[in-house]
């Protein structure tokens, strides 16, 4: 499969947002979710987003997983003007090199685990067997490999979400996005998820950014991004961990 | 993504929700199999029609004293042909078998039983003429043609009715008040076209005018082409010779009546043609309402499956892609209810000619054509459903609730 993008530089900044607006509705019902933000990410880092209900993160994050495109200002990924892609093009970025990680896990019903990771492989028309591996590596990576054909209801809230999470890393991407990917579980799960997304960002080297609004989740993070209506309210930096 | 994949995704989806989607092929499954089901078995009408005429004789001609229009408006019967008529025909028409028929309807008896039957005077070539056989005795001999003989030949029904188990070979019949030798017994022709054809008795036309209808008309002319395709030519020359025979000038119409067979099969077939044709578009109409079905469903599916289109958009979905998975789902499901379709359909067909007693027919053709229209039904009635689901936004489809 050849890259979906040609212009793309594997060596510029992976994720560089500059002045970027987003604006819903027109005329007097206009909201402006995103006033202005200059952000980057680099790779490896562990980013948490966080920031009451309306201060734009949501609408950040969906920028940042190329689901959406600005309203003003320039998002690069890895060099490339993504406002400038068509929809396709932009479904080709995300298909080659981001991963999606949802609150309520989004699995699909009725599917076996083994069959739901291997879905984002079928859209990149990878042959059957080698899918099937893929996904079978993906799940013990999260460890789950012993319930390759359990479906969504057979498995616990804790183990949807692993799932979910081998889904978004069965292809290797280079960044995991995350949306409150632990807001519908208890505190221990809550852990072993986390300490799941930990691994793979230490690991493997998967740039994560996660949305979340539970504080104590941010010793988990390389660096807390806070929001405040539509701009970035503070950017601290922690110390790697020793 | 290649096509197949796109099926195997299509048909797990399918699998899947096994029990509604059986609900919404019913639809294409009871379109496509009651058009098979009524073209078929118009085919097998057409086929049992064809059959009939065949059976009678495809050559055969009826000649017929017609109608004519009497003063005051009254139409009365014009003037029966002699036996000089028959003559003029067998030797001045070429190619042709010609037999009198005079006809009466009478009770006839044997022992305590009686049945009322239809009595046709006539000679030898009507055997020929008519397609029959006598399966038992023989034929009129020539002194009996000649003397008007009081023999007779029977039909099957005839000899069930009135001999029950008992021979009737050499017995004497009751005919009205004449008595009547039994020399012969015909093969059985069964029914045809609602008509007993054995529920009949032939004998020498003289016996006939002469002892039950006191008459010398005949009836009918029955006439037989020896060629085929040659029926048209003979029916006209008859009509000319008939004209000439009766004196009608130039501007009267024919007072006489030439049924020509050939021509009332080619009737009877353009009519169950037609028929075929309307009940297949009744039929057809069914599947446009199952398609409406497969649309209905289609689009409550992609209501309910808006998050996991946007799981798919998310992961990298084109919106080809999601189109192409939506319209394959439409067409796999429409094309399996074609195949349940067709097969209830020809199911359907064989219960109801074996009831009706028709010949089984299935057209390939039209088989074919079924798989053709419900494929194409899944397309056109999948397509809007489909663009749908392509065109959700991937935030929009993944916040859905």
């Amino acid at each position: 499969m050849t890259a979906p993008v040609t212009l793309l530089t594997e060596t510029a900044p992976l994720i560089q947002l500059e002045g970027v607006h987003r604006i819903y509705g027109e005329g007097d019902s206009t909201v402006r979710a995103l006033d202005g933000v200059d952000l980057e990410i680099g790779r490896g880092e562990f980013v948490m987003v966080m920031g009451s209900s309306g201060s734009g993160k949501s609408t950040c994050m969906n920028l940042l997983g190329c689901l959406d495109t600005p309203s003003a200002g320039t998002y690069r990924f890895l060099g490339v003007d993504v406002g400038q892609l068509s929809r396709d093009s932009l479904a080709l970025l995300r298909r080659h090199y981001l991963g999606f990680v949802f609150q309520s896990f989004n699995l699909l019903a009725r599917t076996s685990a083994v069959e739901n990771v291997e879905l984002p492989l079928v859209y990149r028309g990878t042959g059957a067997r080698k899918r099937r591996e893929a996904a079978i590596r993906a799940l013990d990576l999260v460890g789950l490999g012993a319930r390759l054909e359990h479906t969504p209801a057979q498995l616990s809230g804790g183990q949807q979400q692993r799932v979910a999470i081998a889904r978004a890393i069965v292809t290797e991407p280079m960044v995991l996005f995350a949306d409150e990917p632990t807001g519908n579980l208890d505190t221990e799960t809550t852990h072993e998820v986390m300490e799941l997304l930990r691994g793979l960002n230490r690991d493997r080297g998967i740039t994560i950014a996660m949305v979340t609004h539970e504080d104590e989740l941010t010793k988990f993070a390389s660096r807390v991004v806070t929001f405040r209506d539509g701009k970035v309210l503070s950017d601290v930096r922690k110390e790697p961990p020793a | 993504m290649i096509l197949w994949s796109t099926i195997v995704l299509a048909l797990a989806a399918i699998r899947r929700n096994a029990g509604r989607s059986l609900l919404t092929a019913l639809g294409v499954v009871i379109g496509v199999g009651s058009v098979i089901a009524m073209v078929n078995l118009g085919q097998a009408a057409g086929q049992q029609v064809t059959a009939n005429i065949q059976a009678m004789g495809p050559n055969l001609l009826f000649v017929r004293p017609g109608m004519t229009a009497a003063a005051g408006g009254t139409r009365g019967e014009s003037i029966p042909f002699k036996p000089e008529d028959v003559e003029a025909i067998a030797t001045g028409v070429e190619g042709v078998v010609v037999a009198p028929g005079a006809t009466t309807t009478t009770t006839v008896a044997y022992g305590n039983l009686n049945a009322t039957t239809t009595i046709t005077g006539t000679t030898n070539e009507y055997f020929e003429v008519r397609n029959l056989e006598v399966a038992a005795g023989r034929a009129f001999e020539e002194r009996e043609i000649a003397n008007g003989a009081p023999v007779c030949i029977l039909g099957q029904t005839v000899v069930t009715n009135v001999y029950a188990s008992k021979e009737p070979l050499g017995t004497t019949l009751r005919i009205s008040a004449t008595s009547c030798q039994v020399i012969g017994v015909l093969a059985s022709k069964g029914s045809n076209m609602g008509q007993d054809q054995d529920d009949t008795i032939v004998m020498p036309m003289r016996a006939v005018q002469r002892r039950l209808t006191g008459k010398k008309d005949i009836a009918t002319i029955y006439v037989s082409a020896l060629e085929d395709g040659t029926s048209a030519r003979v029916k006209a020359d008859i009509i000319a010779m008939l004209r000439e025979r009766r004196a009608l000038r130039e501007e009267e119409a024919d007072d006489f009546d030439v049924r020509d067979m050939a021509e009332v099969a080619a009737t009877l077939e353009s009519t169950s043609a037609t028929m075929t044709a309307l009940l297949g578009a009744i039929a057809a109409v069914s599947l446009l309402v199952g398609g409406i079905g497969i649309m209905n469903i289609m689009l409550v599916s992609v209501t309910e499956r808006t998050r996991e289109i946007g799981v798919r958009l998310a992961i990298g979905a084109r919106a080809r892609e999601i189109l192409l998975q939506f319209l394959v789902e439409a067409v796999v499901l429409s094309v399996f209810g074609g195949l349940v379709g067709v097969t209830l359909g020809i199911v359907g067909t064989w219960i109801m000619v074996t009831q009706l007693g028709m010949p089984f027919v299935v057209s390939t053709q039209m088989v074919l054509a079924a798989f053709g229209v419900s494929a194409a039904v899944g397309v056109v009635f999948g397509y809007l459903p489909a663009r749908k689901a392509a065109r959700l936004d991937p935030i929009a489809a993944l916040r859905h609730e």
